[in-house]
């Protein structure tokens, strides 16, 4: 069959089920939305911002685990995207970016919005490809779907030229592929881990340190039940949160610069750990000579580079998590009594006891972490949470009550300020049942405000919460614990008017102070079925609580803050 | 941690911007380049790398992996056993005294490449330390140029 280029992009989406498709048009990728015009497989969304559109794209990828599909024009189109590339490589999000580019011919002139894409992406994507003949087109579209979902997930950019996507080519689409040089490993080793069964066996203080691989995985069912049957004690990183669900006896919690401090505790004295799919990323591990000091290390994970990268490992497995757990489980019933690991449980419940997470609420101003529980208590797995990034996501993660998988989206690694509205977006089009919280801040919201355009017109009602401190306020909290409160550039007292904002976009606004307008405000926004606002007003000098100094150690805690 | 020097032979797709992925990546995270050079291998649609890298031994092992996890890369050969040699050229004008020159050339299995009526262009291929002590002593002739190629090795 002779398609074009961009006929060959439409064809190519309709195979591999993309049901949506995120974006924003210009030159160089007209051809290609010529053809989004003209189908109708699947539904197009436009974004006010090419930023959002890879958000949205990544946050429709984490809530419904398929790959994320986005497209965007050259030049200013293509860089404004980099920030959603790098936030989705860095949490290993399965996503398809399509750019259009000059026309070949113009490569390398400084053509009208020509820029080096492909050079740019390389760092922040799993692979690229420039296309430069539309008969390579549909095996790199092939190729850029496999990897995307396979292996270690992460974003890949397709570059495709004007003039390539106008040319005509023969449509051969296979349906599976094999490629050369790229070729993940599944299965775990069963040597490594029938050794890895003894370690744990010999074990006495072991703990389950499970990262967002297991998100990725899709391992959540088989963790807990390895989990039960070894009657191990399990700590999520941020990017875990929801894969033990937190009625579990077995969690303890989040780990790390703001986890609980069992959670660290556990780490810290700990004989073995079992790490599960994480990465070992500083904002874990606080001073590396002091982590887990006690512990010999099991680490489980699809990607060999991972393994190892930052602290040596005793037994390493290289698979997809999900097989080896399996692999483990009948391991497991045969060689491993759980009631051995009772008096380390009964230990770190009692650490538990001795210091929860907590915060001090009042009745005069509203706390932070308050709206958060109320959240959890009116809605709980009804809703899927996202955040923006900074104190308030620390507080969602600590605070919210999680139950299952991909109802946390959140970005971890990068840190990305202006993530929750679009990602908010996406998850509520992969998951149009759900209610979907994107908790923000008075900082993050206005770094894609302009997302609430595209909510409305698209009638995707999101709730946007905002913990407004009026304060740029983990930053804040650093200055007040760091830098003598020399609060240089982080008040945000100057503000606009949430409400009339979200409502001249044609979303509906609350402004709240006490409990009570805020479980009205919920309700109303509930009932609206459109996008909404919560202008939450609360304690401006909150801090988020405990926590590990950059560089500290886990087992040493800030619990409290005192003047 | 003590600095080990490696000898790397990656075998890679012969792709549009295959080398930029490497040396990206080894400029990204770090690490060091002492030398590369790079070539199609006849009849594949691969190409081979040497690359000479340096780092302590937990540096090397990233190193091994990112490479490998590169997607056009097929493979990285690690292994210590490598015959290792390298090119040097070097230019001379032509009124030096070349008393000696030719045992030196001898010592390292060199020649004269080329030559007009100023100045001559030796050539020795022999292993790296060895090319460092051949260009130590042509010093002596005064060489208006010199060039290395770096190293290409097989693994055996
Ligand atoms: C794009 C971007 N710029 C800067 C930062 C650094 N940063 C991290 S948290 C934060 C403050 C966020 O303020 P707000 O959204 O109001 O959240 P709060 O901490 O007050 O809950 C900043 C500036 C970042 N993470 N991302
Ligand atoms: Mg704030």
């Amino acid at each position: 069959m002779e398609l074009s280029g961009s006929q060959m992009v439409i064809e190519a989406l309709r195979k591999e089920n993309v049901s949506v498709v995120f974006g924003y048009p210009g030159g160089a990728i007209m051809n290609v939305y010529d053809e989004v015009y003209k189908q109708n497989y699947f539904r197009h969304i436009l974004t006010r911002h090419e930023q959002a559109a890879i958000h949205a794209a990544d946050g429709y990828a984490r809530a419904s685990g398929e790959v994320g599909v986005a497209f965007v024009t050259s030049g200013p189109g293509f860089t404004n995207a980099v920030t959603g590339l790098a936030t989705a490589y860095m949490d290993s999000i399965p996503m398809v970016v399509i750019s259009g580019q000059v026309p070949i011919s113009m490569i390398g002139t400084d053509a009208f919005q020509e820029i080096d894409a492909v050079g740019i992406s390389r760092p922040c994507v799993k692979h690229n490809y420039l296309v430069k003949d539309v008969k390579d087109l549909p095996r790199i579209l092939k190729e850029a779907f496999y990897i995307a979902r396979s292996g270690r997930p992460g974003p890949v950019h397709v570059d495709i030229p004007k003039d390539v996507s106008a040319h005509m080519g023969e449509f051969d689409y296979p349906d599976e592929i094999k490629m050369q040089t790229y070729r993940p490993t599944y299965k775990g080793n069963p040597r490594q881990i029938k050794k890895a069964i003894e370690a744990i066996a010999n074990a006495k203080r072991p703990v389950l340190y499970i990262g967002g691989g297991a998100i990725n995985s899709n391992a959540s069912a088989e963790v807990r039940e390895f989990a039960r049957i070894a009657g191990i004690p399990a700590v999520e990183t941020l990017m875990a949160r929801g894969i033990m669900g937190d009625e579990n006896p077995l969690l303890l919690g989040m780990l790390g610069m703001h986890g609980c401090y069992s959670a660290n505790m556990a780490m810290s004295e700990a004989d073995l750990m079992i790490a599960f799919g994480p990465r070992f990323d500083d904002r874990v591990t606080g001073k590396l000579s002091e982590f887990a000091k006690h512990a010999k290390i099991i680490h489980v994970d699809i990607d060999p580079s991972s393994i190892g990268k930052i602290v040596p490992i005793d037994y390493p497995i290289v698979g997809d998590l999900k097989n080896v757990v399996d692999a483990m489980i009948p391991l497991a019933k045969e060689h491993i009594d759980e009631n051995k690991y009772k008096p380390w449980r009964d230990l770190l419940n009692r650490y538990d006891e001795i210091h929860p997470l907590k915060y001090e609420d009042s009745n005069e101003i509203l706390k932070p972490q308050w709206a958060i529980e109320r959240v959890g208590q009116l809605l709980g797995d009804k809703a899927i949470i996202c955040t923006d990034v900074g104190q308030h996501q620390m507080w969602a993660a600590q605070f919210y009550p999680f139950s299952y998988p991909r109802q946390w989206v959140t970005s971890g690694g990068l840190g990305t300020m202006g993530f929750g509205l679009p990602a908010a977006m996406g998850a509520q089009v992969a998951m149009p049942s759900k209610t979907i919280i994107n908790f923000t801040g008075d900082g993050s919201i206005l770094m894609n405000i302009q997302e609430l355009m595209t909510a409305v017109e698209s009638k995707i009602p999101v709730i946007n919460i905002i913990l407004n401190n009026q304060f740029l306020g983990m930053v804040r909290q650093w200055q007040t614990f760091f830098y003598d409160k020399r609060y240089s550039s982080t008040d945000l007292t100057v503000q606009p008017d949430f409400v009339k904002l979200v409502e001249s976009f044609g979303g509906r606004g609350f402004r709240v102070h006490t409990k009570e307008e805020f479980d009205i405000a919920l309700e109303e926004a509930l009932k609206s079925n459109t996008v909404c606002m919560i202008d939450v007003h609360v304690d401006r000098f909150e801090n988020v609580l405990p926590m590990v100094p950059s560089g500290g150690t886990l087992y040493n805690m800030m619990l409290e803050y005192k003047e | 941690m003590e600095q080990i020097r490696r000898v790397l032979s990656v075998i890679v797709l012969n792709e549009d911007g295959v080398l930029s992925r490497i040396s990206g990546l080894f400029a990204g995270r770090g690490y060091n380049i002492d030398s590369l050079t790079v070539a199609p291998i006849p009849k594949t649609n691969l190409s081979r790398l040497t690359i000479v890298t340096s780092g302590n031994t937990a540096v090397l092992e990233q190193i091994v992996k990112q490479l490998h996890k590169l997607i056009p890369t097929y493979k990285v050969i690690e292994s210590g056993t490598f015959v290792e040699k390298e090119l040097a050229l070097v230019k001379i004008p032509l009124n030096e005294d070349f008393n000696g020159l030719d045992a030196m050339l001898k010592a390292y299995n060199g020649t004269i490449a080329s030559s007009n009526e100023d100045f001559i262009v030796v050539m020795v291929a022999d292993d790296y330390e060895r090319i460092d002590n051949f260009l130590k002593a042509i010093k002596k002739y005064n060489p208006i140029d010199m060039v290395r190629s770096g190293s290409v090795a097989m693994d055996i």
